[in-house]
C-alpha cells in the first residue's frame, strides 16, 4: 500500500519543467514493478477503497492478474522515461507533456487496480481522454484528424464497455468485480453471452483486433515517439486486461465457441495487420500495424487457452495462457523498443518516409543495433523474447488436437498455419524495415545528415533490448514470475522442468534457448578456427558494389520499400486492390520522355467499405437533424413547449 | 555419440550436391564434374581473398556466420542415423521441429538483410523474392508439420521418426505439399534456377552476388547442409523406416546404409524434377505453392476426419 502511495505523488508532481522530472516517473515505475512481483506472490490485496457516497466508491485491489500488468507497463516506464529526458528537450511544452505523461501512466496503472465498476469506468475514461490529448499533441492538422478518429474509436468501445457493466450490475446488483465474479454463476447464458461479445467489442477496440483497428495506425504516428511507445507497448494491453478480466476471470469457462471467436478473431487480427504493416513507407504506421499483429498473436494464445478450457484440459489450457501472457510482455518490450528507436530516427532524419532514409547503421551504430534486435525479437528468432512466446503458441494451438469437439480440431491448427504465414510476413516486413532505412547508402539529405541520439535516449532502448535478450534466453524463470496470474485465470499452473529449459511433459518436447545460445557460440568459434585453418589470413580488398559496368551507382538505384513489397501487392491484390499511376511528361511525344511519376497506393478495405459507409451515414443524418436547429429562438420556445405537453400528455 | 550424428550432415552435405549434380549432368547427357567438386571449390573459396563493397557495414559481414552457425544448430536437433536422442541430456532438449524452423529462418532473414546492405538492385531483387518464396512455403511447411507431429503426438524430430507411419492419406499428401516446399526452399527449379548468373532471374544467387572468398564459401556450404537437412527431414517425416532407435553398432550400420539410399534417392528425384521441368515465371509460383498448401490442409483435415 504504502509502495502505491510513494510511486503516486512523484507520479503526480511532476509538473517543473526541466528534463529532469523524468526521473521522478522512472523512479516511480521501478516502486511499481517491485509492487507488480508481490502482488503476484501474495494473495489479492485492498490496497484503499475511498468512498465519497454509497454508489461512488473507489475500490483498488491488487491481484496476481493485475499484478503482472503493472509488472509489464512499469519494465516500459521505466525505459521510456530514461528515453524522455533526452527525446523531450527539443519539445515546445516540456511541462505539459511531462504532466500528460505521468497522469497517462497513472490511469494506466490505475485502470489495472481497479477493483470496481465506477473506478474501472473513470480511470479507464482518464486514459483515454490523456492519451487523446498526447495525440494531438503536437497541433499539426494530421495529428487532429488522428485525434478525431481515436476518440471516436475509443468512445464507441467505452460505449459497450459502460453497457457490459451496466448488464452485469442489473443481473447481479453488485459493482464489486469480486462480487460480481460470484454472482455471475447464476446467470443464464443469454446474459453471459451477451456481456462476452461486448466486452471483446469494447475491449478489442482497445486493444486494436480487426476490423475495430482502425484508429491505431492514425493515432501511434501523430502522437510523440515515447507517447507511441506507451500506447502500443502498454496501452492496447489494458484492452487485454479488460478481456482477460471479464471474460476469463469474471464470467469463466464458457462455451467452446467463444474460444474459438477469439482464435478466429486472432488470427484475422494477426495475418491482416501484418500484410498491412507490410505496405506502409511511414514507418511508425507500419509499427502500428503490426501492434495489431501482434494483439492477434496473444489472442491466439488466450483463445486456445479458452477452448482448452472448456474442453476440460486445463492443464494444457494453462500453457496456453501462459503463451498469451509471454507474448503480452514480450510485445511491451519490443515494440517499446521499436518505437523508441523509430523515435531516435525520425527524431534525426525529420522524416517519417522510410524511402528517404538508409545507411542509418553507420551514422547511428547504436540506435541500429537496438532497432535490429527489437525486429529480431518481433520475428520471434531465436534467441529473443518473441522466439519463446511464439513458440508456446504453436504449442497451444497444436494441444487444440487432443480436445473433443472437430471445430476446435480443425481451428486451432488452421490458427496455427495463420501464425506461421504471420510469422514468415513478418520476417519479410522487418527486413524491409532494417534493410530499406538502416542499410545502404543514404537516400536523400536529411539522413546523410543523421546524428546518433543522446545518451538517455540510448539508455532507454539499452535497456529494453537487454531485456528482450533475458526474457528470451531465461524463459523458464520469465514463467516462474507470472505463473500466479496464469493460475488464477486458468485454475491451473504451467510447471517447466526447471534449469532454463521449457518442457512440456504432455508431447515430450522441449526448448531451450540458452543451449541455443551456446551452441551457436561453440560453432562460431570452431568455424573461424576451421577458416583460419584451410584459408589462412587472406587481405580483404574494398571496392564498389557490383554495378553491371556502369560508372557508379547511385542511392536512387537502390531497391526501394515499394519495390520490395510489390510482389506482395501482385500476389494479394484480391486484399490490397492495388491502385497505381503512371503519369508521363513527353517533351516529344512519344520519343523524348521529360519525366515519368509513379504513384501507387492501396485501399485500406475496412475503412473503405465499412467505416466510410458508417460516417457518411452519421454525416447525412446530422445533416437532416441540422435543420432543428435553426438558431431562431423562437423555434426553440416553441420545442420547449412541445416538449412539454408531450411530457404532460405520457405522465397523465 | 548420438550427439555427434549431425557431423554427418557437415561433411556429406557437399557430395550430395556434387552427386545431383552429377545425376543432373547424366540426365542432360553431359559427362559433369566429378562428384567432389563441390568440395574442391568450398576449399579453393576459403583460399581467396576477398573484395567487400565499401557500401556494406557490419550486418554483411556478420551474415556468413549466422547463417552457417544457425544451420549447424539446426542440423544438431534433427535425428539422422539414430533416433536416440530423446534423452533430456542431449541435444534434442534444445529444441524441436518447430524451433529448427525458426532457427532456418533466422539465417534466411540475416541473409536478407545482407543482400540489402550492399546497396545495388539486384540484391534488393533476390532479397524481396526470397522473402515472397518463404512467404507462401512457411506455412506449407508448417502445415505438414502439424500433420506428422499431431500423428505422433509430439513436436520432438526423434518421436516423429520412432513412429514409423508410412503412407497413409494424410502423410502422402503432406508428402507432397513437403516435396514442393523441399524444391523451394533449396533454390530449385520450377522456383528458382541455381545454375544461373543472370541477374534479372536470380533469388538465391541475388542475394549472394556481393559475397567473395571466405564468406561465399561459407554460404555455399551452409546452402548445401541445408539442402541435405530438409532431405533429412523428409525421411525422418515420411519414411523413417530403417532409422536405428539406439546405438548398436550393427543397427547404426544398417541405418546409416539405410539412410543414404533414401537420400539418394532424394537427390536423384531433385534432378529428375530439375531436369524436366523449365523455371517458372515468378509470378506463376503462387499458384504452384498455393496448390500444395492446398495439399497441406487436406492432409491435416484427412488426419482428423479419419485418423491417420
Amino acid at each position: 500500500m504504502l509502495f502505491f502511495v510513494g510511486a503516486v505523488i512523484p507520479l503526480i508532481s511532476v509538473r517543473k519543467t526541466k528534463n529532469y522530472a523524468y526521473i521522478l516517473p522512472t523512479t516511480g515505475a521501478v516502486t511499481l514493478a517491485i509492487f507488480g512481483a508481490y502482488l503476484l506472490f501474495t494473495p489479492p490485496v485492498n490496497i484503499s477503497s475511498i468512498s465519497i457516497t454509497p454508489v461512488l466508491e473507489f475500490v483498488f485491489r491488487g491481484d496476481a492478474i493485475s499484478g503482472f500488468f503493472i509488472f509489464v507497463i512499469s519494465i516500459l516506464t521505466f525505459s521510456v522515461s530514461i528515453y524522455s529526458i533526452g527525446y523531450t528537450k527539443s519539445l515546445a511544452n516540456k511541462g505539459v507533456m511531462g504532466f500528460l505523461f505521468s497522469i497517462f501512466i497513472l490511469s494506466m496503472y490505475a485502470v489495472v487496480l481497479s477493483g470496481n465498476i465506477i473506478t474501472f469506468l473513470i480511470s479507464w475514461e482518464t486514459m483515454s481522454v490523456v492519451s487523446y490529448f498526447l495525440v494531438t499533441f503536437d497541433r499539426e492538422e494530421k495529428s487532429a484528424r488522428a485525434g478525431l478518429i481515436y476518440a471516436v474509436m475509443t468512445h464507441v468501445g467505452t460505449a459497450f464497455i459502460i453497457a457490459l457493466f451496466l448488464i452485469l450490475y442489473k443481473y447481479t446488483g453488485y459493482t464489486d468485480f469480486s462480487d460480481i465474479k460470484t454472482a455471475v454463476k447464476d446467470l443464464p447464458d443469454a446474459i453471459k453471452t451477451v456481456v462476452f461479445v461486448f466486452a471483446v467489442i469494447g475491449f478489442g477496440t482497445k486493444a486494436g483486433i480487426i476490423p475495430l483497428h482502425t484508429w491505431l495506425p492514425e493515432a501511434h504516428p501523430a502522437a510523440p515517439s515515447n507517447i507511441s511507445a506507451l500506447m502500443s507497448g502498454v496501452m492496447i494491453k489494458t484492452g487485454i486486461y479488460g478481456i482477460l478480466r471479464i471474460a476469463v476471470d469474471v464470467l469463466g469457462i464458457g462455451p467452446e465457441w467463444w474460444g474459438i471467436a477469439i482464435l478466429v478473431i486472432g488470427a484475422v487480427s494477426s495475418v491482416l495487420g501484418i500484410l498491412y504493416a507490410l505496405m506502409e513507407h511511414d514507418i511508425k504506421r507500419l509499427l502500428a500495424y503490426c501492434s495489431v499483429e501482434n494483439i492477434g498473436i496473444i489472442l491466439l494464445g488466450i483463445g486456445a487457452s479458452m477452448v482448452l478450457a472448456s474442453n476440460g484440459l486445463y492443464k494444457l489450457s494453462a500453457i496456453a495462457m501462459t503463451a498469451g501472457l509471454y507474448h503480452t510482455l514480450n510485445h511491451a518490450i519490443f515494440k517499446g523498443l521499436l518505437f523508441l528507436g523509430a523515435g531516435s530516427v525520425v527524431h534525426s532524419t525529420h522524416t517519417k518516409n522510410m524511402e528517404d532514409m538508409g545507411g542509418l547503421i553507420k551514422l547511428m551504430p547504436y540506435t541500429a543495433i537496438f532497432f535490429l534486435i527489437g525486429s529480431i525479437s518481433i520475428c520471434a528468432l531465436p534467441f529473443f523474447n518473441g522466439f519463446v512466446s511464439e513458440w508456446l503458441t504453436y504449442q497451444s494451438l497444436l494441444f487444440g488436437f487432443k480436445s473433443v469437439s472437430v471445430t476446435a480440431k480443425v481451428v486451432a491448427p488452421m490458427g496455427g498455419a495463420a501464425l506461421a504465414f504471420t510469422g514468415a510476413l513478418a520476417i519479410a516486413c522487418f527486413v524491409k524495415v532494417f534493410g530499406i532505412s538502416f542499410l545502404g547508402m543514404p537516400r536523400s539529405d536529411h539522413a546523410e545528415s543523421a546524428k546518433e541520439s543522446s545518451p538517455s535516449m540510448i539508455a532507454g532502448m539499452a535497456i529494453l533490448a537487454l531485456l528482450c535478450l533475458v526474457f528470451g534466453i531465461f524463459p523458464d524463470s520469465t514463467i516462474k514470475l507470472f505463473s500466479p496470474a496464469v493460475l488464477s485465470l486458468t485454475g491451473a499452473e504451467y510447471m517447466s522442468s526447471g534449469k532454463n529449459i521449457l518442457y512440456i511433459s504432455e508431447i515430450a518436447s522441449g526448448l531451450s534457448p540458452l543451449a541455443i545460445l551456446v551452441a551457436m557460440l561453440a560453432i562460431f568459434f570452431a568455424a573461424v578456427v576451421l577458416i583460419r585453418v584451410v584459408g589462412g589470413k587472406r587481405k580483404i580488398t574494398y571496392g564498389d558494389s557490383w554495378d553491371c559496368g556502369i560508372p557508379s551507382l547511385t542511392p536512387r538505384m537502390q531497391y526501394t520499400a515499394t519495390a520490395f513489397t510489390k510482389p506482395i501487392r501482385i500476389i494479394f491484390k484480391k486484399i490490397y486492390r492495388p491502385r497505381q499511376d503512371v503519369k508521363i511528361s513527353y517533351t516529344l511525344k512519344p520519343l523524348l520522355v521529360k519525366s515519368i511519376k509513379y504513384s501507387s497506393e492501396i485501399t485500406p478495405f475496412f475503412d473503405r467499405y465499412f467505416y466510410k459507409p458508417v460516417a457518411n451515414f452519421i454525416h447525412s443524418i446530422a445533416g437532416k437533424v441540422k435543420y432543428l436547429q435553426s438558431g431562431a429562438l423562437h423555434l426553440y420556445l416553441g420545442y420547449i413547449l412541445a416538449t412539454l405537453i408531450l411530457l404532460l400528455v405520457f405522465m397523465s | 555419440m548420438e550427439n555427434l550424428q549431425f557431423i554427418i550432415i557437415i561433411i556429406f552435405s557437399p557430395l550430395i550436391q556434387g552427386i545431383i549434380r552429377k545425376f543432373k549432368a547424366g540426365l542432360q547427357g553431359r559427362v559433369g564434374a566429378g562428384i567432389l567438386q563441390p568440395y574442391y571449390d568450398i576449399i579453393r573459396l576459403l583460399k581467396k581473398e576477398m573484395v567487400l563493397s565499401t557500401v556494406t557495414s557490419w550486418i554483411f559481414k556478420i551474415t556468413p556466420y549466422i547463417v552457417f552457425i544457425s544451420t549447424i544448430v539446426a542440423a544438431m536437433m534433427v535425428p539422422v542415423i539414430t533416433t536416440k536422442i530423446t534423452t533430456k541430456s542431449s541435444f534434442s532438449i534444445m529444441g524441436d521441429v518447430i524451433a529448427l524452423i525458426y532457427i532456418f529462418a533466422l539465417g534466411k532473414c540475416f541473409m536478407a538483410l545482407a543482400a540489402l546492405d550492399a546497396g545495388t538492385a539486384f540484391g534488393g531483387e533476390g532479397s524481396s523474392r526470397e522473402m515472397i518464396v518463404s512467404i507462401l512455403v512457411e506455412p506449407m511447411i508448417m502445415l505438414c508439420i502439424f500433420t506428422t507431429a499431431i500423428a505422433a503426438g509430439s513436436t520432438n524430430l526423434a518421436r516423429i521418426a520412432e513412429q514409423g507411419y508410412i503412407f497413409t492419406p494424410s502423410h502422402v499428401l503432406a508428402l507432397f505439399a513437403f516435396m514442393v516446399a523441399v524444391v523451394a526452399d533449396t533454390g530449385r527449379i520450377p522456383v528458382d534456377n541455381p545454375d544461373t548468373h543472370l541477374e534479372l532471374t536470380m533469388i538465391h544467387e541475388g542475394m549472394l552476388l556481393e559475397y567473395s572468398g571466405k564468406y561465399l564459401a561459407l554460404m555455399e556450404w551452409s546452402h548445401y547442409m541445408k539442402q541435405m537437412l530438409l532431405f533429412t527431414l523428409a525421411v525422418d517425416m515420411f519414411f523413417p523406416v530403417g532409422i536405428a532407435h539406439n546405438i548398436e553398432p550393427s543397427s547404426l550400420i544398417v541405418s546409416s546404409g539405410v539412410y543414404s539410399l533414401k537420400i539418394l534417392f532424394m537427390a536423384g528425384m531433385m534432378a529428375i524434377i530439375e531436369s524436366t521441368r523449365a523455371k517458372m515465371r515468378f509470378f506463376q509460383l503462387p499458384s504452384l505453392l498455393g496448390g500444395s498448401f492446398v495439399l497441406a490442409v487436406l492432409s491435416l483435415l484427412t488426419f482428423i476426419m479419419i485418423g491417420k
